[in-house]
């Protein structure tokens, strides 16, 4: 792939202490973000792109840590000097979202009321809370205006958030592999993915820091179940087929398919590190999404309100959120009379194909940020 | 006679579009028509594409591209969207012709149609001779031709009656880019229309 890494990056944490309003209810008294930055922010402030992350991500989107050279960013492949996210020209930004596990507050920081983990007492977090929260970090750097905000799916469902609920302060919307709601099928997928977690007997109704455990069992389970969700048939078929472990069927239930025991060494990697509150906070968060439930499901009418513009993709293979919903964003857009190109792209890796490295996927996200004014 | 971009169907097609008018361009290709139509006319203009490395040079030149088939309904598209839709030099690569032509006329007011006559003299001299016609409106060999539909002026006006479709107004370039004003069906080499339901 062409262009740079952006190499040695540094973690950042930023204190809020003006309350948050939740969606749900609740209030978050203070909180913090951690976050990273890549590039300059110009003295207009004005080329500063957000990128959201999805289900497990986080705030490393690029480059490594000086002590950790191994840990590369999530999405590396896309960020530095000569990519598409051109350090260059732009000032990138990433945070870990409230509720996740990876530094920001969430279910596994200590709850200052009580001086133990928050665990199952956290509370519900929507995107829209996730939104308010990285203004709120937007306003901290000094950017009135984004750039762009951008992120592939429920990254994507982000930054149309942005610019539904901040249309002053979002001049591009980047949306990959999203959906402007989840279908039935996916909130089944991301409910059998929850059940797993509460029934894991190491659960404790969420408190399992107090019990010096963790649901791996469950947690595991979730991520096998999610994983499938992000591959194409095609793409299972070719990498792994009916190829056995092994030369013979050896009638057992341990691993005999190749296919098994990717998603056992996938769901073990998973587990060993993500918190199970955090994954089931995220799940429920996707599901919540629907911002056109505030006009009675009328997503035309829901896009009125913003005035970015857009850049819509969408994966061929992706079975999760197929090309489908992303058109009915497109539709909405077009309805609007707002600017918006879409494309659709010809990738074999089913809905994680946005993480992917692809020349023609990457030409149109780079040739789209070039023509954005600054 | 010079022509906007080489494309003699471009001033035709410019010279019908009002400033400020809503255009979509299908298979608007890089995208040229539509820049040159935002340059010069201020159109708030779109374009819908199939293939991946037109999308790519239609963003890069600055347009709203949308990817699609045209060969399926145009259901992103809401009912009269556009002032004027435009088709150029694409019917003719299109199998559903009615139905392109139903879309046309559903999402826009006005459907702006350019189109290679088939019964141009020299593509009928060459067919005569013995040989598919390869000229400047239709470049292709037979066996890498992205056109599937071969038809004249004659058999087009002929499907917009049968459809009930109103031909508003007419122009027909011979293959230098210059009006034709009579014997069209013989002497022209691309037309040029535009296209109404009935009012």
């Amino acid at each position: 792939m062409p262009g740079q890494s952006v190499g040695v990056v540094a973690t950042q944490r930023a204190h809020f202490d003006q309350p948050l309003q939740l969606r749900s209810g609740g209030v978050l008294p203070a909180y913090d973000l951690v976050y990273e930055t890549y590039g300059t922010l110009n003295a207009a402030k004005s080329n500063a792109i957000l990128v959201c992350h999805a289900l497990s991500g986080n705030h490393h989107i690029a480059g490594h840590y000086a002590d950790d050279p191994q840990n590369i960013g999530w999405w590396d492949n896309i960020v530095g000097p000569g990519r598409p996210l051109d350090t260059d020209k732009f000032f990138i930004v990433g945070l870990n979202n409230l509720g996740g596990c990876h530094g920001s507050t969430g279910p596994s920081t200590l709850n200052p009321a009580t001086g133990k983990p928050w665990g199952a007492d956290f509370p519900m977090v929507a995107v829209i809370d996730w939104v308010r929260a990285q203004a709120r970090l937007a306003d901290l750097l000094g950017i009135d205006s984004w750039a762009a905000v951008m992120g592939g799916s429920l990254g994507g469902m982000q930054a149309l958030r942005w610019s539904i609920t901040y249309p002053d302060r979002v001049r591009n919307t980047i949306v990959i592999a999203a959906a402007p709601r989840l279908s039935a099928q996916n909130i089944a997928f991301n409910d059998v993915a929850r059940q797993a977690i509460l029934t894991d007997p190491d659960f404790h109704g969420g408190h399992f820091y107090e019990h010096n455990t963790r649901p791996v069992r469950g947690l595991r389970l979730a991520r096998m179940l999610g994983h499938i969700t992000y591959l194409s048939d095609d793409q299972m078929g070719e990498k792994f087929g009916r190829g056995l472990r092994n030369e013979a069927l050896s009638y057992h239930f341990g691993v005999e398919f190749e296919v098994e025991s990717y998603l056992r060494y996938q769901g073990d990697k998973f587990a060993g590190h993500f918190d199970a509150n955090t994954y089931l906070l995220m799940t429920k968060a996707l599901d919540y999404f629907d911002p056109a439930r505030e006009d009675n499901g009328n997503l035309t009418a829901t896009m009125a309100r913003s005035k970015a513009s857009f850049l819509v993709i969408s994966f061929s293979t992706d079975w999760r959120f197929s090309p489908a919903r992303s058109k009915e964003i497109v539709a909405a857009l077009l309805a609007n009379s707002r600017n918006v190109s879409y494309a659709d792209i010809s990738l074999n890796f089913g809905h994680d194909s946005f993480l992917m490295y692809d020349a023609h996927y990457h030409d149109v996200i780079d040739a789209y940020l070039r023509n954005i004014k600054l | 006679m010079t022509h906007t971009l080489g494309r003699p169907d471009f001033d035709l097609i410019t010279a019908w579009i009002a400033p400020g008018d809503r255009v979509l361009d299908l298979g608007c290709g890089d995208g040229t028509l539509l820049r040159h139509l935002i340059d010069t006319r201020g159109v708030h203009g779109w374009g819908v594409e199939i293939d991946d490395a037109n999308i790519l040079a239609a963003i890069k030149n600055g347009i709203n591209v949308i990817q699609g088939n045209l060969e399926r309904p145009l259901d992103e598209f809401a009912d009269q969207a556009f002032d004027h839709v435009v088709l150029s030099r694409t019917l003719q690569t299109v199998r559903h012709t009615e139905g392109i032509l139903r879309e046309m006329l559903r999402v826009g007011r006005e459907a702006v149609i350019s189109f290679p006559n088939f019964a141009y003299w020299k593509n009928l001299r060459s067919v005569l001779d013995g040989r598919m016609p390869v000229s400047e409106d239709l470049p292709y060999q037979w066996y890498d031709s992205p056109n599937v539909r071969f038809f004249t002026l004659l058999d087009f006006e002929a499907l917009c009656d049968k459809m009930g479709l109103v031909i508003r107004e007419r122009h027909v370039l011979d293959e230098e880019g210059n009006l034709v004003e009579h014997e069209v069906n013989f002497l022209g080499s691309l037309a040029v229309y535009r296209l109404t339901l009935k009012r």
